[in-house]
């Protein structure tokens, strides 16, 4: 049971490290595109390691089935929105900030 | 402490999206704006254990309303445009006057979590003491909105029934100008893009799932939270996400108006009805008790039917202002 609650604790770290760094992304980053691959790393590598994490906490039990609807879930429609968001963006005219080195 | 902590997290945040919203230009963005604040309004609903109100804010204040806007900002412009007027300290020395008075207020509440509270000590241990004897249901708070406070609910259920009749009346009224976009032809030109093919086959995944899901706030709610405004929301939203991907006429095609119409009448008096049928029975208006042999049953079955007219009105009403707002003509500039 320790290392279980050591194991969860240690995937609710690194999962809230990477939302934290796509936190940072999306204020650093310089255009949309960047900006949403950054948000991109929240939304999946984040949710996964936050939700695996407490599913190793509830067991085997009805809260771990939910949860993992709930990653399923995220993993079907982040992505998707992520896509959406670019392409319409794409569409509508947003340009990649393709400068480099200008400062 | 955590809840406190989170809560004051909730709340700032919620606080500055509402600024946000206000000081946006771009009504598009407003409305964005808009939906966090429903998104965290949820969560701090949740914060205090409210989970079947934190459900309906967030599908119908972060879903179904953004959704809505979006709808409506299509047949209006972007931007806000600037009232000549100049400023008027009126209404702001107004404003601030109320907003101190408030403030003061606030030290008057109780605190966070007080027992002794009077919201703690009115009804409410009634309610939690009674709850199991008379209507024998884990969660209360279907309970209170069904049985106890029926009348209440049910006059919520007539204002929904009555504002969409009243979006639809409005939107029913078209100035014949310049050349019309009908929401055939808008669908026709979506569905011409064929490279949204990923949202197209992610979407029809999704959209059964919400309604099975949508089946289980419905249904399931005696027990954990949901019931009828809750479910109705996620219906309407599944039928939003079709008509958002496939066109809007689809959707209407799909959930014809004059059938939603009548659905979102019957709703609301199949409510009506077993109100009148207890009376028949011999009881009091909406009161349960004589529906079924034992009263506890009665009261099952009263909660039952009534939450089901609730979510019939609902989703109803919620597709009506929907196909209403997204297939109504645009016209070109």
């Amino acid at each position: 049971m320790i290392v279980l609650d050591w194991l969860s604790g240690l995937l609710l770290l690194a999962g809230g490290l990477f939302v934290v760094i796509g936190g940072i992304g999306v204020l650093r980053m310089p255009d949309l595109y960047t900006r949403l691959h950054a948000a991109s790393v929240a939304e999946t590598l984040g949710a996964i390691l936050i939700i695996t994490g407490l599913m190793l906490v509830a067991g085997w039990s009805l809260a771990s089935f939910k949860l993992f609807a709930i990653l399923i879930f995220l993993l079907f429609t982040g992505p998707v929105a992520a896509y959406a968001l670019a392409n319409t963006a794409m569409l509508g005219g947003v340009k990649p900030d393709l400068k480099q080195g200008d400062e | 402490m955590a809840t406190t902590l989170f809560g004051v997290i909730t709340l700032t945040l919620v606080a500055i999206t509402a600024v946000a919203t206000v000081m946006a230009k771009n009504l598009f963005v407003a409305s964005m704006w808009f939906g966090i604040f429903s998104l965290l309004m949820a969560s701090n609903f949740f914060l205090l254990d409210a989970a079947d109100v934190a459900l309906t804010e967030a599908a119908v204040g972060a879903g179904v309303s953004t959704v809505l806007f979006m709808g409506a900002l299509a047949l209006t412009a972007e931007k806000e445009t600037h009232s000549t007027a100049g400023v008027s300290w009126l209404p702001i020395l107004a404003l601030v006057a109320l907003s101190f008075a408030l403030f003061i207020a606030t030290f008057e509440q109780p605190v966070l979590g007080d027992i002794n509270a009077p919201v703690h000590q009115h009804v409410a241990p009634w309610y939690i003491e009674k709850t199991p004897e008379f209507i024998d249901i884990p969660n209360m708070v279907a309970a209170i909105l069904a049985s106890y406070r029926g009348y209440d609910t049910l006059g919520e259920v007539i204002v929904i029934f009555a504002a969409g009749i009243g979006v639809l009346s409005v939107l029913g009224f078209r100035p014949k100008r310049r050349q019309e976009i009908t929401g055939e032809q808008l669908g026709k030109k979506l569905r011409g893009v064929q490279h949204h093919s990923i949202l197209r086959v992610v979407g029809k995944l999704i959209i059964p799932v919400l309604l099975l899901f949508g089946l289980l706030v419905q249904f399931h709610g005696k027990y954990t939270p949901g019931g009828g405004f809750s479910a109705g929301a996620l219906f309407a939203a599944a039928v939003m996400l079709y008509g958002i991907l496939e066109g809007a006429d689809r959707s209407a095609l799909a959930m014809p108006e004059k059938m939603m119409l009548k659905l979102a009448a019957l709703g609301a008096t199949l409510y009506t009805g077993v109100g009148i049928a207890c009376m028949l029975l011999g009881g009091a208006f909406l009161d349960y008790n004589v529906l079924w042999s034992n009263p506890v049953a009665g009261q099952y079955l009263g909660i039952l039917l009534v939450e089901f007219g609730v979510g019939l009105t609902v989703t109803t009403v919620l597709i009506l202002i929907f196909n209403a707002i997204a297939n109504r003509p645009t016209y070109q500039a």
